[in-house]
């Protein structure tokens, strides 16, 4: 008797929970099999590339000494990018949520959002075409007052330097962190903000006070987003960046650039053959462990900060 | 009890919308290349896979549209991989017919004979000038010797005002804008083409020998012709190489050969090859060219890209060798390098190279 009135008091399991918990799970799944397979695949096809010889790849060069360039020059084209992008997208997603008025921010909405359907290919035909040329006099006024930098040496006469292309990565991640800048600003708490301005507090203020804290880890969730597209760019680079292999320079503004990883591997891999072509899918393992790395870096720096956020 | 039907509904809906996109996925159009079936003597039908070259992309679309118009049971697939790795594809037998920008190593020659199981008919089909082109404010005619060419091009000479420069232009006035030498930063067929030019003719200027990537420091990398032309354009005091066809409206130079300076046209690039050797020690059917870029005869532009149409001498299906014969006896012939030249800017190959090619195609046949 007990038993049965037990049963019958368990929550009714229906079909439609068990195929959308079946395909949830799976998706999940999924997903952990899709990234094992490309570890896997990187791992096993990177490594006779790792420990070629350099007679037998088309450098002429170890590993290391090869890969190091493009490093550098992966992680100063995207840092660069990052930190030209990231003010930006906060403005303007404090300008959409808090500033315009509200058919104004709409309409600004659509127009960012329109950034981010741009094909990449579209990007770099921009960047090539428009953007270069037309920062050969900047780059030269750079140079002229700034030269004591070491960011500023030689300018190049074509403009297709590290600095465009980082200009061209930071408006192609500026959509989606102004997205998620926006989404996570409209949902401090009113009474947060209202707390704030009743305390006397200017706009500006309210925001510093207000915003800013319940959405910091929203913004390091954004800016990490964009950050992975930088470092995985590959067309728009390869088109715009004027690449010298093995350079690593300081200098922004110069021809002699050094490659990023997903450029170069776009770049050789079409006529390379045997181990080169092993040595170019090692790269992409580095690129591969570099984007885990930061992201784990980005969740650890989240993780610290939501004590103090307020956003719990 | 409140049964809302759409708890039903939805999932079901995602569940197929899933399954839908799944098999979307699976259903990739596999080619059918089992329809070898010739039918009559002169027409042929079935699927020719080619690849390789991307030089040739342009010209082999031509010569597809073409073909198919007088065979048109004839499907042409070509796969721009890019030379080196069209040579690996025929020789893993992936392709019947490969196209390249240089001839088979003796290696890859080798290997291609075994895979082949009968010699390798290797013809060139396709000869461009590439240019030397400039875009210097006020000056519209450039004359370049060699030595000049190769120290630019090193990163010696790096002002427009050089004396070098100055010594093969009397007539012009330079300006002392710096120069931005322009390369390409992708491997590429025209890389090594220009580089063996300058590695033979330069007298030393040029230390880089020929190879595919670029091998110098300094300069300015471009990807692909179109971003070379793209580059020059858009700086001043930018020079650089790219196929004569695509060079638009810059300013091309003229290049010292013999005692004169010549300019890069399509009729003076396909003298080139009745200038030159074949490699010698091959079979009859292997028309491998060793470029003469040292001729003295200044009707002749020595800096040009040969690139060359692989395929074996037998096939085991009748009718796959009967598709590669008609198919390569088409792109060599006369017409055949006309349609090349007139949609990608090509230099036809003179007519004593037609009958060499066709000869040698002619060998083809099934096993």
């Amino acid at each position: 008797m007990s038993t049965t009135q037990a049963t019958r008091k368990a929550p009714p399991v229906r079909p439609g929970d068990r195929v959308f918990a079946g395909l949830s799970t799976g998706a999940g799944i999924l997903i952990l099999v899709i990234l094992a397979g490309v570890g896997i695949f990187l791992t096993a096809k990177g490594i006779p590339g790792i420990l070629a010889k350099p007679d037998e790849v088309k450098s002429g060069q170890h590993f290391l000494p090869w890969v190091w360039p493009l490093v550098y020059g992966t992680l100063i084209a995207a840092t660069i990018a990052l930190l030209i992008a990231v003010p930006v997208a906060i403005g303007v997603a404090l300008f959409i949520s808090h500033y315009a008025p509200r058919r104004l921010g709409q309409i600004f909405g659509y127009l960012i959002d329109l950034l981010a359907a741009v094909p990449s290919v579209v990007y770099g035909l921009w960047g090539i075409q428009f953007l270069a040329p037309h920062m050969v006099p900047f780059y030269a006024w750079l140079n002229k007052h700034l030269s004591f930098i070491p960011f500023f040496g030689e300018p190049s006469a074509t403009g297709r330097t590290i600095l465009t292309a980082c200009i061209v990565l930071a408006v192609m991640i500026l959509p989606i962190m102004t997205a998620i800048c926006r989404e996570i600003f409209l949902q401090t708490p009113r009474l947060h903000e209202e707390a704030a301005l009743a305390l006397g507090a200017t706009k500006w203020e309210m925001a510093r006070l207000a915003i800013f804290p319940y959405a910091r880890s929203g913004i390091v969730s954004a800016a990490m987003l964009g950050l992975g597209r930088a470092l995985g760019e590959t067309l728009a680079v390869a088109m715009v960046l004027s690449v010298t292999a093995g350079e690593v320079t300081a200098n922004l503004i110069g021809s002699s650039n050094p490659s990023t990883i997903a450029a170069n591997i776009a770049l050789n891999f079409k006529e390379s053959t045997g181990l080169s072509v092993n040595a170019l899918i090692a790269s992409g393992l580095v690129l591969f462990i570099i984007t885990f790395l930061v992201n784990f870096a980005a969740r650890a720096l989240v993780e610290r900060r939501s004590e103090f956020s307020g956003a719990n | 009890m409140n049964r809302n039907p759409l708890r039903y509904a939805a999932p079901t809906a995602a569940a197929l919308v899933l399954a839908l996109s799944l098999s979307a996925c699976g259903a990739s159009n596999e080619s059918d290349s089992s329809d070898g079936a010739s039918t009559g003597a002169a027409k042929v039908t079935g699927t020719l896979n080619a690849g390789g070259s991307t030089a040739q992309q342009a010209a082999v679309a031509a010569w597809t549209k073409a073909f198919q118009t007088t065979n048109s049971g004839v499907t042409v697939n070509y796969d721009p991989v890019g030379s080196g790795g069209g040579r690996e594809q025929f020789i893993a037998g992936g392709l019947q017919v490969a196209g390249s920008d240089a001839a088979l190593t003796d290696d890859e020659l080798a290997k291609a004979k075994t895979k082949c199981k009968s010699d390798v008919v290797e013809v060139p089909t396709y000869v461009s000038p590439i240019a030397v082109i400039f875009n210097v404010k006020g000056v519209d005619k450039l004359n370049l010797s060699p030595k000049t060419l190769g120290g630019i091009f090193q990163g010696t000479i790096t002002t427009w005002n050089d004396a070098a420069i100055k010594a093969d232009n009397p007539d012009a006035t330079l300006p002392a804008t710096k120069i931005t030498a322009v390369h390409r930063s992708d491997d590429s067929g025209t890389t090594q083409n220009f580089t063996d030019y300058l590695d033979q003719t330069s007298e030393g200027a040029w230390t880089g020998k020929a190879v595919q990537t670029w091998p110098v420091k300094g300069g300015e990398g471009a990807e692909g012709t179109s971003g070379v032309v793209a580059a020059v354009k858009g700086g001043d005091g930018t020079i650089g190489y790219a196929d004569e066809s695509q060079a638009g409206d810059l300013g091309k130079a003229s290049i010292k050969v013999g005692s004169d300076f010549t300019a890069p046209t399509a009729a003076a690039a396909s003298k080139v090859l009745d200038a030159s050797e074949q490699v010698s020690g091959r079979a009859a059917t292997d028309i491998a060219i060793t470029v003469n870029r040292k001729v003295t005869d200044s009707a002749v532009y020595p800096i040009v890209l040969v690139s060359y149409q692989i395929a074996c001498q037998k096939y085991d299906d009748k009718a796959q060798a009967a598709l590669v014969k008609a198919w390569l006896t088409y792109v060599t012939s006369a017409d055949g390098q006309q349609v090349a030249a007139s949609s990608a800017g090509s230099a036809p190959l003179s007519s004593a190279f037609v009958t060499k090619a066709q000869t040698a195609v002619a060998t083809i046949a099934g096993a």
